[in-house]
């Protein structure tokens, strides 16, 4: 079972990433199961959901403890709330942010290689892309070039199903702006 | 629990008798038009309240739901629904395992009838018998007080229901206590006048039939059982139109008024003639007709025949109080005006 | 059609399914999506046929219901919580008055205090209204139990609830068979009435039952709930013949035969459950009580009279005596000398982890586990709080001195 936790500000989709996520293992015929952690409908709260996905059925209901990835779509969580418990040491970490983790001041708080940890700037290319900074479908391409647990094609048509018409292609150009990204960094880190 | 299907009694022949004029309020039957005379004069009436119901000796609710329902019956040719409150009319209605009511009735809780009349009324639509209509009863109680959510809501959804209340101006099945229809100054159970203290507080109260006004609901009226054509063609007219209405018809209750049963008429008609008890009709908020005083009284004569007033009489103040909202009333409503 | 939806999602194209003639909505958070995607699907033309009625309050959402049930229309409504309370009264009525009602549970905490999350004390609070109760363990089950609910509640005239766990089931996105109108049609006839309000054919509903009937009425209510215990599996037959699924019943068990410790429950943490069984070494077993209402003492007695103890584990309890599915299965094991175990856990949606359900089996099979165990309970902080109130007399409320006490932050972090 591959565990992925994202965790996000209301307003920032947070739950719409989940059930994409969700949505692409079952389009490649895997089990998936996607729930969000919330209360009350409130911008601007911190929101985190979770998404499984395995090869047989999921029975398991509790909150993602011990994620296998970590999404985090809004930087500012890292003073809020223990953003990284459970993370597991061969987990991935994706956060939205321009910055290095040096500059977000977190090195002390993670113990990941370099090579599971990726730092999207998705905010600005989904401004580039959908013009408003919703980060989530960005992260989500990001995530299927970091961990391939899902394909990028699977993320596209999940992102279509979800969001037909004009929002979905322009999530879809987003994502897949961050998947070429994160790619070109992993060749680039390859050929270091 | 199956009854016999309705049955349509034959029309007995009729008979040629004399009368003698008496005066204008006595008018009765023959000299109106056929379809203006009372549904109770004639031999097919529905009778959807019969006989051997358990009503007290001289009840304004017996005799205003008879009059009600047979006229909506006959308005509907026989296509109706009730819902009932609990309060009075359905307890002494229906003492398991007798009925009194010949068309199909439910009663549900107390302060759901206007909910109940909203899903009967949906089930209708929804099985395309629209021609079958839906009358949602109670007492004051059950619509002032507990059903006034319900009321509320069918009346903003315009749910094709016309409510009923019977307005005896307290809970009078659990043995008479104070309702928000409770006039100022009445005894009751749980207004009771002690010295100087008038019985219900002045200050309080609850006017349903404006409330309806103020939803803007396709039509309200009040009533008075004293003057029952009145009755008939406000049901009748009510009838004839599609979506929420609402009509109270006032209602004295000797037991809880503490009046004399064969005085119930008349006090109707003091209530009305002093000003006490307004009648009107109001459509999608807009009032459209009042009904003029005749021949105006003073508050004294329609307390004096009822003991839960008898504090009241002894007390000017009190007294006055009572004229006073008599004398608003002619004036809000222009009940002495041409 | 496998699809990978919301649950609440799930329910509303089953209940759309089942041609539902009138549905009443008012909103209560879990149940929100249902009645949202019910008013969408109506509108759209998607239900024909179907009047769809925002009402002013869950009070009138099921009376609105007994009217229109009692008129002749297949009728479904869902609540939650505070929802379920305010319509206690009719709850009562429409079983009295024997109307098929269809009603969907987000089963989620009662205040005071005021919480959102899901536990079972709303379908608890019902449970003597004389209503079927079924629970659901997942989303699956969820779908296929309300196309079951109707027939059971039109074949014995007896409104049924269906209960599946808010947010854990309600807003969780999982893959679900939604089945196609074909087969829900010849599963599912069109309501045929006990008793209907018809101007052609006038009955007078709703009586006054004095003490000379009261008690025959109310015995054949109980009787006929205990028909529902015949019932209920034989729709679980016809509906597996039609569409291949074993989704009800009365109870559903697991490697009970030889297991010395048996585990039951409701809902979707069986599955928590389970995972955690399957990851110690114990021989342990797992009951599912499928239908709450009417409870299948036989059933449950059967299953577990091998076992050398029984651990019950519920989200709710009775404030003053412990466990109530505990003390339900204590009269199913009534002569026998198996020890009950009562576990309350998940209150007002605290997770259930497999961290705290393995420390928990591991007491259990030494038979040490206390009579009744709060889960998870924070001792120290339930200490320093009767302390306070041991020592001062206005003390404060007891739930703003606790998370007070533990800090908003610590209270977010048991998320």
């Amino acid at each position: 079972m591959f565990q992925v936790r994202i965790h996000g500000r209301g307003g920032q989709g947070v739950v719409s990433a989940a059930e994409i996520l969700s949505v692409a293992a079952f389009i490649e015929g895997k089990h998936s199961q996607a729930v969000p952690s919330f209360g009350s409908e409130r911008m601007g709260a911190p929101v985190v959901a979770f998404c499984r996905i395995d090869d047989k059925p999921i029975k398991l209901r509790e909150p993602i403890l011990e994620p296998d990835a970590l999404i985090v779509q809004d930087p500012t969580l890292f003073n809020a709330i223990d953003v990284f418990a459970g993370l597991s040491k061969n987990g991935y970490l994706l956060i939205n942010s321009k910055r290095s983790i040096g500059e977000l001041g977190i090195a002390d708080a993670i113990h990941l290689p370099d090579d599971k940890v990726r730092l999207v700037p998705a905010t600005e290319i989904a401004l580039k892309h959908i013009k408003r900074p919703l980060p989530n479908a960005v992260l989500l391409g990001a995530l299927a070039a970091t961990t391939g647990v899902i394909k990028i094609d699977s993320v596209i048509e999940a992102i279509a199903s979800k969001f037909p018409g004009k929002v979905g292609e322009l999530n879809i150009q987003a994502a897949e702006a961050a998947y070429k990204l994160i790619k070109q960094n992993n060749q680039e880190e390859l050929t270091c | 629990m199956q009854l016999k299907p309705l049955k349509r009694r034959k029309a007995m022949a009729h008979q040629q008798v004399k009368f003698y004029q008496t005066g204008t309020l006595t008018v009765g039957n023959r000299l109106l038009d056929a379809e203006n005379r009372t549904v109770q004069g004639t031999m097919d009436r529905s009778n959807s309240l019969d006989s051997g119901h358990r009503a007290c000796q001289g009840c304004g609710e017996a005799l205003g739901a008879r009059y009600a329902i047979d006229t909506a019956m006959r308005a509907t040719d026989n296509k109706l629904i009730a819902c009932n409150a609990t309060g009075c009319l359905e307890v002494f209605t229906t003492p398991y395992p007798e009925t009194s009511w010949t068309i199909p009735w439910i009663h549900s809780l107390f302060g759901n009838a206007a909910a109940i009349g909203t899903g009967v009324a949906a089930a209708m639509k929804v099985k395309g018998r629209e021609d079958v209509r839906v009358i949602a009863q109670g007492g004051d109680g059950g619509t002032t007080d507990i059903g006034f959510g319900c009321l509320s809501g069918m009346f903003e959804r315009n749910d094709d229901v016309l409510y009923i209340c019977y307005d005896n101006q307290g809970y009078m099945n659990t043995g008479v206590q104070r309702s928000s229809a409770t006039p100022g100054g009445a005894r009751t159970a749980t207004t009771m006048p002690v010295g100087p203290e008038p019985g219900a507080d002045f200050d309080k109260g609850k006017n349903v039939p404006l409330i309806a006004m103020a939803h803007e609901i396709p039509y309200v009226a009040t009533a008075s059982i004293d003057r029952l054509h009145d009755l008939e063609a406000k049901v009748k007219k009510a009838m004839s139109i599609r979506g929420a209405r609402y009509i109270q018809i006032f209602v004295p209750c000797p037991l809880g008024w503490g009046s004399a049963p064969a005085q119930t008429v008349n006090l109707a008609r003091l209530a009305v003639e002093s000003g006490i008890y307004p009648l009107f009709e109001g459509e999608n908020g807009e009032i459209t007709s009042t009904t003029k005083i005749r021949r105006k009284v003073p508050v004294e004569d329609y307390l004096k025949p009822q003991r839960r007033f008898a504090h009241v009489l002894k007390n000017p103040a009190q007294l006055s109080a009572v004229q006073e909202i008599a004398d608003r009333n002619i004036r809000k409503f222009g009940l002495l005006e041409e | 059609m496998l699809k990978q939806i919301e649950g609440s999602h799930g329910v509303a194209e089953a209940v759309a399914l089942c041609r539902p003639e009138v549905i009443c909505a008012y909103p209560i958070t879990p149940q929100t999506h249902i009645v949202e995607d019910l008013g969408a699907l109506v509108k759209s033309g998607k239900i024909e046929n179907c009047e769809y009625i925002n009402v002013e309050s869950e009070f009138a959402a099921l009376s609105v219901g007994i009217g229109s049930s009692a008129a002749g229309a297949r009728t479904y409504t869902a609540t939650a919580s505070q929802g379920m309370l305010f319509m206690a009264e009719a709850v009562y009525n429409a079983s009295g008055l024997g109307l098929p009602i269809v009603m969907t549970v987000g089963n989620r905490s009662i205040g005071a205090p005021i919480n959102i999350w899901n536990d079972q004390s709303d379908s608890m609070s019902m449970r003597d209204a004389g209503w079927i109760q079924l629970f659901v363990e997942d989303n699956q089950q969820a779908v296929d139990m309300h196309i079951q609910a109707f027939k059971i509640a039109e074949a014995l005239s007896l409104p049924v609830m269906v209960c599946m766990d808010g947010f854990i089931l309600t807003h969780a996105i999982e893959g679900i068979d939604v089945p196609d109108q074909k087969q829900v049609d010849k599963f599912l006839p069109p309501f045929v009435p006990r008793q209907v309000l018809d101007p052609e054919d006038p009955v007078s509903i709703g009586a006054m039952v004095g003490p000379e009937a009261f008690t025959e009425v109310r015995y054949i209510a109980h009787k006929k709930q205990k028909e529902a215990l015949d019932l209920i599996p034989q729709i679980n037959e016809d509906f597996k013949q039609i569409f291949g699924r074993d989704s009800g019943g009365l109870i559903s068990t697991t490697n009970t035969e030889d297991a010395d410790t048996v585990v039951v429950t409701l809902g979707s943490v069986i599955g928590t459950i389970e995972e955690a069984i399957d990851e110690q070494d114990e021989k342990i077993g797992a009951l599912t009580i499928r239908s709450f209402r009417p409870f299948p003492l036989e059933q449950i007695r059967s299953a577990l009279k091998d076992a050398k103890r029984v651990v019950v584990f519920e989200k709710c309890f009775a404030v003053g005596i412990g466990g109530i599915v505990a003390n339900n299965v204590r009269m199913a094991m009534s002569g026998t000398n198996i020890p009950v175990y009562e576990v309350i856990a998940g209150l007002g949606g605290r997770p259930i982890t497999r961290k705290s359900l393995h420390k928990l089996f591991k007491d259990a099979v030494k038979d040490n586990l206390e009579d009744v165990t709060f889960m998870d309970l924070n001792k120290d902080v339930v200490d320093r709080e009767l302390e306070r109130e041991h020592k001062l007399i206005q003390a404060g409320s007891v739930a703003e001195n606790i998370l007070r006490d533990g800090g908003v932050v610590n209270a977010a972090k048991t998320t």
